[in-house]
């Protein structure tokens, strides 16, 4: 159930794409998406496809790890598809009780389905390609600006990072809580979804009370370490541009002029 | 280096009205004084104060009343904080929930970027780190998958890349093995002869405070007792009613001078006592 969730989950191989800088690959995930919704035909479609595959294989992802990622989705995207292709007023194709079928319908259909897989796809390339530390002080760079306006940038990215160091923790911990409980007699897996709903209950309040102690001995340790807030702090891994984050900028925009000028 | 002058510190429960309701005690009148390079132990039962004479030790607590110097620094006065942290560094018991990044180095280099080291010298203080511990395998491993013992050995890491004076371990080796616990005492028995880096290990262990210069037995916020390993593990009875034990072996032997064999008053060792049994006379 709970073992099975994988957001994005880090692949760690040598490749152009993952020594990127992950400033490039956040703000080129950001352009991405943004060209994505800028082409209508299916040139552009095909524009937009074939970088995202030449991406993937550039990655070195093996197509069925970046395919398994997809697995989420598919809920959303059948329910987007459908309402699309059944409620898109239009010449009428066929007919079926109330619904009716239109061609702009199954074209609306298609191309937001297909817009949705890209999306998915090149945002969840990003978690593929970047360690979350190097995820987390790309977004503290790229969002740097807000500290003008008091947002506690560091603090954020610091919390995001540390979140991310723990999921793993709290995930074998819930699974001990489950056996646990399993031993003493309990049932997750029988009874109706509010039944297994309150099942959860034996196992989130445990788990609770630990992430807070785990919450109070962490901040007691990382005070210890001399931590107090991003002021005079220094890197060990400072974001630096290199020559490939500049041609992948300029295969972005690339990307971008080619999808508003493909008919 | 570490001067505690009649330390007290009250542990005050208030009700939801801010009235006090009980005041605990956990740490009495304490004198302490530990020099330079020594390697001290600090033993004690449960709710016996330790925990909190160490994170004295560390400003992250303040007395009640009395003062705490590190290396003359007055730990009350806030603006000391960092200064005293960086010298006094501490390890605490659960691995887990003190290591802060998802990359053993970047671990490693938390202490050092937290007091602004230029990124080249974080560098080499890293490498230096993790040579000591015997951990520059594993620099760029996730540290979930670690043992406890190499968890604890990467966090001891961490404070050493700071250039800390005196590492302090809050039973540092409860959660782990007897591997884990042995590769712990090992590194930082090393670290106090090669590194002349005080020591002050806390714990209830009695078999890893025999290499100790000076142990102090606490008990209900009182130093009851002070003095080399021999001196102390002498005292089987008095150590009982503090709620510890002697190592195995001691209390071996101390049951045999019991029934009138003539053994030396301590024995802390195996080879120790078999040398004794060898060649002392059998009275």
């Amino acid at each position: 159930m709970l073992r099975d969730l994988t957001i994005g989950q880090y692949y760690p191989v040598e490749s152009v794409i993952h020594r990127l800088d992950p400033r490039t690959k956040f703000l080129g995930t950001i352009i991405f998406i943004v060209a994505l919704f800028l082409f209508k035909t299916f040139w552009g479609f095909l524009l937009a496809g074939g970088f995202i595959v030449s991406i993937i294989a550039l990655a070195k992802l093996p197509p069925k790890y970046v395919l398994k990622g997809m697995r989420p989705i598919i809920f959303l995207l059948l329910f987007m598809m459908i309402f699309n292709l059944l409620l898109t007023p239009g010449e009428v194709i066929g007919e079926w009780w109330i619904f009716s079928v239109t061609k702009e319908g199954i074209y609306s259909a298609l191309f937001m389905g297909l817009r949705l897989i890209m999306l998915v796809l090149g945002s969840s390339i990003m978690t593929y390609t970047t360690t979350p530390n190097n995820l987390t002080s790309g977004m503290e760079s790229v969002f740097g600006f807000l500290k003008v306006f008091k947002v506690p940038v560091h603090e954020l990215a610091m919390m995001v990072s540390i979140a991310l160091r723990f999921i793993p923790i709290l995930m074998e911990e819930t699974n001990k809580i489950m056996k646990a409980q399993q031993a003493r007699g309990a049932d997750f897996e029988t009874g109706g979804p509010i039944k297994r709903a309150k099942a959860l209950i034996p196992i989130l309040v445990p788990l609770f009370v630990s992430a807070f102690r785990r919450a109070g001995e962490l901040a007691e340790a990382m005070e210890a370490r001399c931590y107090h807030g991003g002021d005079g702090r220094t890197k060990m891994k400072p974001l630096k541009y290199h020559k490939r984050d500049l041609v992948a900028y300029l295969v972005l925009v690339g990307i971008v002029v080619g999808e508003i000028f493909i008919p | 280096m570490v001067n505690f002058d009649k330390v007290t510190f009250e542990y005050i429960r208030r009700d939801e009205e801010g009235n006090v309701e009980s005041i605990n005690k956990a740490l009495d009148e304490i004198d302490l004084d530990v020099k330079k390079g020594d390697f001290i132990a600090i033993l004690g039962a449960n709710g016996s104060g330790k925990s909190t004479l160490a994170r004295h030790i560390n400003a992250l607590l303040t007395p009640t009343e009395g003062t705490v110097y590190i290396e003359g620094l007055d730990s009350k006065d806030e603006d000391n904080h960092l200064k005293i942290r960086q010298k006094t560094g501490m390890v605490f018991q659960n691995p887990d929930n003190q290591i802060i990044a998802s990359l053993v180095e970047e671990d490693v280099g938390f202490g050092p970027e937290n007091i602004g080291v230029p990124t080249k010298e974080i560098w080499e203080r890293v490498a230096f780190a993790l040579d000591k511990v015997g951990m520059t395998a594993y620099r760029e491993k996730s540290p979930n998958n670690l043992s406890g013992g190499q968890k604890q050995r990467v966090a001891i890491a961490g404070i050493l890349a700071m250039k800390p004076e005196c590492i302090v371990l809050d039973e540092p080796t409860a959660m782990l093995d007897p591997k884990g616990r042995r590769e712990v005492i090992e590194t930082i028995t090393e670290l106090n002869k090669n590194e002349d880096i005080t020591i002050i290990l806390i714990t209830h262990y009695m078999t890893e405070v025999i290499g100790a210069d000076k142990i102090f037995v606490m008990n209900k916020g009182n130093i009851k007792l002070s003095g080399t390993p021999r001196e102390i593990f002498k005292e089987v009875d008095l150590l009982k009613e503090y709620q510890l034990d002697v190592p195995q072996v001691t209390e071996i032997a101390h049951r045999l001078r019991q029934k009138g064999m003539n053994l030396p008053e301590c024995v802390l060792t195996v080879d120790e006592l078999v040398e004794a049994l060898a060649t002392g006379d059998r009275g």
